[in-house]
């Protein structure tokens, strides 16, 4: 059972308190897109045994979505962070990089 | 025979006695007995029958390594099954019956399984029973359910209550030995929080039984002392009968404390689960004693050298006169002692060719007979020991010496308790000296911060010297404490005099080179009787992972989990691969460390707090007014309200053609409301519906749709728009908190530059449907607001007054007949519902429930969701083309919606049907076409989605999807009942009742 | 106007702790830029309460405003008061980004009370919050979870604690505490 800090209201969650989101920092592809990128949208998702980029709602608190970087393996969390941004912060790679030097996550390092 | 000794016996107390039953004979013992003991005290050696060959089984251990001593206890409302007699205290009444035998314990027919062992070998069910086919359903399974097996079931429902306890501390210390109070002290000393639990009722562990010496003074002064000081200590919470269960991500522990299994009190919580978080867990849980493998080592009288010791030390109960030590190191000797002080008779028989450690030599002293090189060839007896035959440990047994004695001590040396560090991951190496496996600490399981998060300490961790263990805890309980974030300081550590010792041998088979008559008698696995040469048959059949082995043969699969036949199984299994232990390594440990009760684990969550049931304001009404229940999600709603004297088909009937023909009610505040409200609502509103919302006029209502991603429907329901940046949006009952979450997520994650708000009203607001000829009637007679048709049209809403009730009121209609959904406060919904019953008294008012709500809707063509849709159906497989907006360049499905398979033409689609016969067609059913699929399955080219009987029309009615349906009307196809006949309908127009809408448009 | 009834009508409960609910008390949801001065002088000039800090509350007169998430407030007031807050609220904001709903009638509260720490023991039967007095202290709001609905948590004093979950399942909270609290299941943990 994890324990995730949720970034908005400060509170250190219990598992039971998120609803987990999957995948973060998807790309939305609408009307007018390839099937390729629609399908890539939709359905294609990282798996990784390892640095791991996930979307969280603090369900039964705030509400609020936010981000979460964690390795899936050792379940080590490097960081959580807002929503509203399209790829990881700079202080939450670094602290990834000092972990787990040479990562890589989809086109992230 | 086990006998209560005269003198002695720390946890009993004499002046107190205690009577109870085993299998319905009255039996005594004293306060501060468990049942083993008092059993034992009563020269009750034979406690149970064993789970496949039934033979007759005895007490082995003192602790819930127990595995043979497994009691039904209690009867009916208390009953429970699988109690270990070593881990249940004694108190006065308790009724405790052995397990798994028939007629009686004494006389088992299924000991004739013993007789034809060698036709059982491991992994017998998968090669015997395989033919004839039909004979495994017929004949075996029944033989081998009633002869198999464990305690049996309870029959009745549990009348104790159990609760949980969610706690947050830095410091988790597991086991209540002198490890755990070292480590606890030191953790508190240095100012963290600390709980730490003790499964048993008694602080301590082994160390006064074995005679450890403590800073100075006796181990159970010292522990006395150091359970005052911490009892003292603000920041340390200590807790015995409190079971470390799990260990689990992130600091994550379960906890099993029983609190009223020694003092039954139904007033009481029976367990308490605890649930905590912890910032680091120290396991300071021990070791167990290995048995050792020689041939009839499962005869009552065969038990662990430190369980003799702890039954003469701790409740004053010699197991035997005669005893046989049987050890392969030098603490086998503390039981020689302590027995012999005890007054009686004793041998010791030590594998290894040399023994002159300090307690070899003390037994000498004590005038012990001590041969060395010796081990047993075998133990005979008729149900329990009557004599051990003395071999060459080294050779194969031939030539043995008899010695009579009714009880044997094995001392296979000692395992660390390892589970609560393995269940999250914690990783073990091979120590060679000891052989066991322990805690490595550079694979420890890791937390959140990436550090580990648990430490083992003392004899858990492989450290088995007083000295040792005491040092060890004081680091990890130091450390566990400045790693979670305290800042002080530990006071200094406990000392004890260094006890030397000599090597252990490891004793895997004995005599090592037995034959293989001799280890087809030797068990490993005492609960699933797994004996030496299951193991090695399955080595030999290619069982060679540890895992196969353990399913093949069922070693440590049974109630305790290979507590005590772990280590021995693998080094039997290493043995006949020609592998070094560590290579073949060990099976996963699983939470709980020890069975725990189903009540513990659901806490509060039985009878009526299992779930949380939602409440209407009208709740209390429709339950005192004969309500049907039907959940709805957590909401509970009336399917139909049953009069006396009705049942509940003619109650839905009269419920629908009351409403149909005057005047009916509905409780609706179930329905989802959520405001959405900004200058970019309108956007957003077309984004999450099909058609069109933005252009939705100020007072108007419109039916709309939400699809997922993914194109599916996945809501629906009627929009109002409030004012300019405002629309009040309904959803299904079961839709509210969904498409809430929907929202905010698209909100919060995708457009989150969009100035939106969304709040979900739902509960402020009961609301009725007034439906029927008469609903204005009734509303124009409470007076208030004009609901006239000029004034209120169809599919407009407007705020004013009913009667004395501020309202809110939509002119929508889910039955097609006038009607009027009406708002008002939930704090007020009660008094409303009462004034619309009296109001229409005069029409004959009708409540009505779901049921009817359901007919309704299906006899308007009107689609459900969850009904018409199933997650794979698209708004346009329903005709609802008309409600997706072509204009709009997105919405949420839309590019979903071009994929050629949402495009297909040979998409199900939906169509009335209408049986030949009249006929309610059957839920589910489905449409037969020609021939068979590629699966040899029939084809099918439909199903049905809604299927009522129509009180209106008098008859079946139903909708589908069908293969080309709507190109189709009048055809006539048939559908499938369960019992392989078929039903004739004819494909129709879904709306079978006022398709032009007369009768809700006035 | 009928006369308005809460959830569960004022039941009341005694165990080790005496569980009670509030009544009807005025709730209104009020949803906007927490860091514009323009919202806080716009909330000011109805509730005569100060923005609360994060997870805080801020109390006025007669009114009080709890934080609850960064972009929502719940002011809490006199249920009869409640529609008036949400027209004044609603006119003062009126040029800015807002909602203002009232969830009076959508809640129902409950009081916990009792002596040391027995209040909390009794909820931490029931909630996975951390409610160790230095960790949720008095005056802060915290959002969590009862058993399986959600509520919010909030300590008066160490003797007194303020539960808010939603209407439908006041019956299923009230009983819970009322379990949690029954005579002899103390846990004496805290």
């Amino acid at each position: 059972m994890l324990i995730l800090k949720c970034p908005y209201c400060g509170v250190a969650c219990d598992e039971t308190e998120l609803h987990a989101g999957g995948e973060a920092h998807l790309t939305r592809h609408g009307p007018g897109s390839s099937d390729a990128d629609f399908e890539e949208y939709l359905f294609m998702r990282e798996n990784p045994r390892g640095v791991h980029f996930e979307r969280w709602r603090h369900v039964y608190g705030c509400g609020k979505w936010f981000h979460a970087a964690r390795d899936t393996a050792t379940l080590e969390v490097f960081g959580t962070y807002s929503a509203q941004v399209a790829e990881p912060p700079k202080d939450v790679r670094a602290a990834i990089t000092a972990k787990v030097p040479g990562w890589r996550w989809r086109d992230l390092s | 025979m086990s006998f209560r000794l005269d003198t002695g016996g720390r946890f009993i107390d004499r002046s107190k006695p205690r009577s109870f039953t085993f299998n319905g004979k009255a039996m005594r013992g004293f306060e501060g007995d468990t049942l083993a003991s008092a059993l034992l005290g009563q020269g009750q050696m034979l406690v149970g029958r064993s789970f496949k060959y039934h033979r007759p089984r005895g007490i082995v251990a003192s602790g819930s390594e127990e595995p043979n001593a497994l009691m039904n206890l209690g009867r009916d409302k208390t009953f429970e099954p699988n109690a270990r007699a070593t881990t249940t205290e004694l108190f006065d009444g308790l009724e405790a019956e052995s397990q798994n035998h028939w007629p009686s314990l004494e006389f088992d027919i299924g000991e004739l399984n013993a007789k034809l062992s060698r036709f059982l070998p491991a992994g017998f069910y998968y090669k015997m029973f395989l033919w004839p086919r039909s004979f495994w359903k017929h004949v075996y399974e029944p033989i081998i359910r009633k002869s198999a097996g464990l305690g049996r079931a309870p029959r009745h429902r549990d009348a104790d209550h159990y609760e949980h306890f969610n706690a947050t501390v830095d410091v988790l210390v597991v086991g209540g030995g002198i490890a755990g109070l070292q480590a606890a002290k030191a953790a508190g000393e240095a100012g963290a929080e600390v709980l730490l639990i003790e499964q048993g009722a008694h602080w301590g562990g082994r160390a006064p039984v074995d005679g450890a010496v403590i800073d100075g003074v006796p181990a159970a002064e010292w522990v006395e002392a150091t359970v005052a000081a911490l009892g003292a200590m603000p920041n340390v919470a200590i807790r015995a009968r409190t079971m470390g269960a799990g260990v689990y991500d992130h600091g994550y522990a379960l906890a099993y404390e029983r609190l009223t299994d020694h003092a039954p009190d139904p007033s009481l919580p029976r367990h308490r689960l605890w649930r905590i978080r912890a910032g680091r867990i120290v396991t300071a849980t021990g070791a167990i004693e290995r048995p050792l493998s020689f041939a009839g080592n499962d005869l009552p009288g065969v038990m662990l050298a430190s369980a003799v010791r702890d039954y003469v030390t701790n409740y004053a109960v010699a197991p035997g006169k005669c005893v046989v030590v049987v050890t392969n190191n030098d603490d086998g000797y503390r039981t020689a002692l302590t027995v012999q002080e005890a007054g009686l008779e004793v041998v010791v028989l030590d594998a290894r060719s040399e023994a002159n450690g300090p307690l070899a030599e003390q037994a000498r002293a004590a005038g012990i007979t001590v041969r060395v090189g010796r081990g047993i060839e075998s133990v005979k007896g008729k149900g329990k020991v009557e004599k051990v035959w003395v071999c060459d440990q080294t050779r194969d047994g031939s030539n043995p010496d008899p010695i009579k004695a009714d009880c044997v001590a094995m001392a296979g040396g000692w395992s660390p308790v390892v589970h609560l560090w393995s269940h999250c991951g914690g990783k073990l190496s091979w120590q060679e000296d000891g052989a066991f496996f322990r805690p490595d600490p550079e694979r420890a399981p890791n937390g959140a911060d990436g550090a580990a998060f648990v430490l083992a300490a003392g004899a858990a961790n492989g450290e088995l010297e007083t000295a040792a263990v005491l040092t060890d805890a004081y680091v990890a309980g130091a450390r566990a404490a400045a790693e979670a974030g305290a800042t002080g300081t530990a006071g200094a550590a406990a000392t004890a005099d260094v006890e030397l010792s000599e090597p252990m041998l490891p004793v895997w088979n004995m005599p090592e080179r037995a034959s293989y008559a001799l280890r087809s008698k030797a068990w490993l696995d005492y609960q699933n009787d797994v004996k030496v040469t299951d193991v090695e048959l399955a080595a030999r059949e290619g069982f060679e992972s540890v895992e196969h082995t353990k399913r093949y043969t069922t070693l440590g699969m049974a109630t305790d989990q290979g507590k005590l036949s772990n280590i021995n199984g693998l080094a039997v299994l290493a043995g006949a691969l020609d592998q070094e232990i560590p290579k073949v390594g060990t099976t996963t440990f699983r939470p709980p460390y020890h069975p725990i009760s189903m009540g513990a684990i659901a806490g509060e969550a039985r009878g009526a707090l299992f779930q949380p049931v939602r409440q209407t304001p009208m709740y209390d009404w429709h339950d005192a007014n004969g309500a049907h229940w039907e959940p709805v999600g957590h909401w509970r709603r009336p399917y139909a309200y049953v009069k006396p004297g009705e049942d509940v088909h003619a109650a839905v009937k009269r419920e629908v053609l009351a409403t149909r023909n005057s005047l009916g009610l509905l409780d609706a505040s179930t329905l989802g409301k959520l405001v959405v409200k900004g200058p970019d609502a309108g956007k957003f509103m077309d984004m999450m519906y099909t058609n069109m919302m933005s252009t939705l006029p100020v007072g108007k209502c419109r039916y709309g749709l939400m699809c997922s991603e993914n194109g599916f429907l996945s809501d629906d329901g009627v929009v109002a728009r409030m004012d300019d940046d405002t629309w009040l949006c309904h959803t299904t009952t079961g839709g509210a908190d969904r498409i809430h979450a929907h929202m905010e997520e698209w909100l919060q994650t995708e457009w989150w530059d969009w100035k939106v708000y969304v709040a979900n009203v739902t509960e402020q607001y009961a609301q009725v449907a007034v439906v029927g000829p008469n609903a204005r009637k009734v509303l124009e007679k409470l007076g208030g607001m004009d609901v006239s048709k000029e004034a209120l049209p169809f599919m407009q809403w407007a705020e004013g007054a009913i009667g004395q009730f501020s309202a809110r009121v939509f002119r929508i209609s889910f039955s097609g007949e006038l009607s009027y959904e009406i708002a008002v406060p939930a704090s007020q919904g009660r008094a409303f519902w009462d004034a619309l019953l009296e109001a229409g008294s005069e029409f004959g008012v009708t409540p009505y429930g779901t049921e009817a709500l359901h007919i309704m809707r299906a006899e308007k063509g009107f689609i459900m969701i969850g009904d018409e849709t199933d997650g794979t159906v698209i708004p346009q497989d329903l005709g609802l083309n008309w409600a997706i907006s072509k204009k709009k360049e997105d919405f949420l499905g839309k590019r979903a919606q071009e994929r050629d398979h949402m495009t297909d033409p040979l998409r199900w689609k939906l169509v009335g049907l209408e049986t030949l016969d009249g006929s309610v067609l059957p839920d589910g059913s489905y449409a037969v076409g020609e021939g068979v699929n590629d699966n040899g399955q029939r084809v099918v080219q439909g199903r049905v989605t809604s299927t009522y009987f129509s009180p209106t029309l008098e008859r079946g009615i139903a909708m589908g999807l069908v293969e080309l349906g709507p190109d189709r009307m009048g055809e006539v196809i048939a559908f499938n009942r369960v019992d392989g006949t078929f039903v004739q309908a004819k494909i129709v127009d879904p709306v079978v009742f006022d398709p032009e809408g007369e009768k809700q448009n006035v | 106007m009928s006369e308005a009834v809460s959830a569960v009508q004022g039941a009341s409960a005694s165990g080790f702790v005496d569980v009670a609910e509030a009544g009807l008390v005025g709730m209104v949801t009020i949803r906007g830029d927490l860091g514009d001065s323009d919202f806080a002088h716009a909330v000011w000039s109805v509730t005569h309460c100060g923005l609360p800090k994060k997870r805080g509350i801020a109390a006025g007169e007669s009114d009080q405003l709890l934080w609850m998430s960064p972009d929502e407030l719940l002011l809490v007031c006199a249920h009869e008061e409640a529609e008036a807050r949400v027209q004044a609220l609603s006119a003062a904001l009126s040029g800015q980004h807002h909602l203002v709903v009232n969830v009076s009638d959508a809640r129902a509260v409950f009081r916990v009370s009792g002596s040391g720490s027995a209040v909390r023991e009794a909820m931490a039967k029931v909630t996975p919050a951390d409610l160790r007095p230095r960790i949720l202290g008095v005056g802060e709001v915290r959002r969590t979870r009862m058993a399986q609905v959600p509520a919010a948590i909030c300590f008066d004093g160490e003797d007194q604690a303020t539960i808010v979950c939603f209407r439908s399942v006041g019956t299923y909270v009230f009983d819970l505490l009322v379990r949690s609290s029954k005579p002899g299941s103390e846990v004496g943990h805290f």
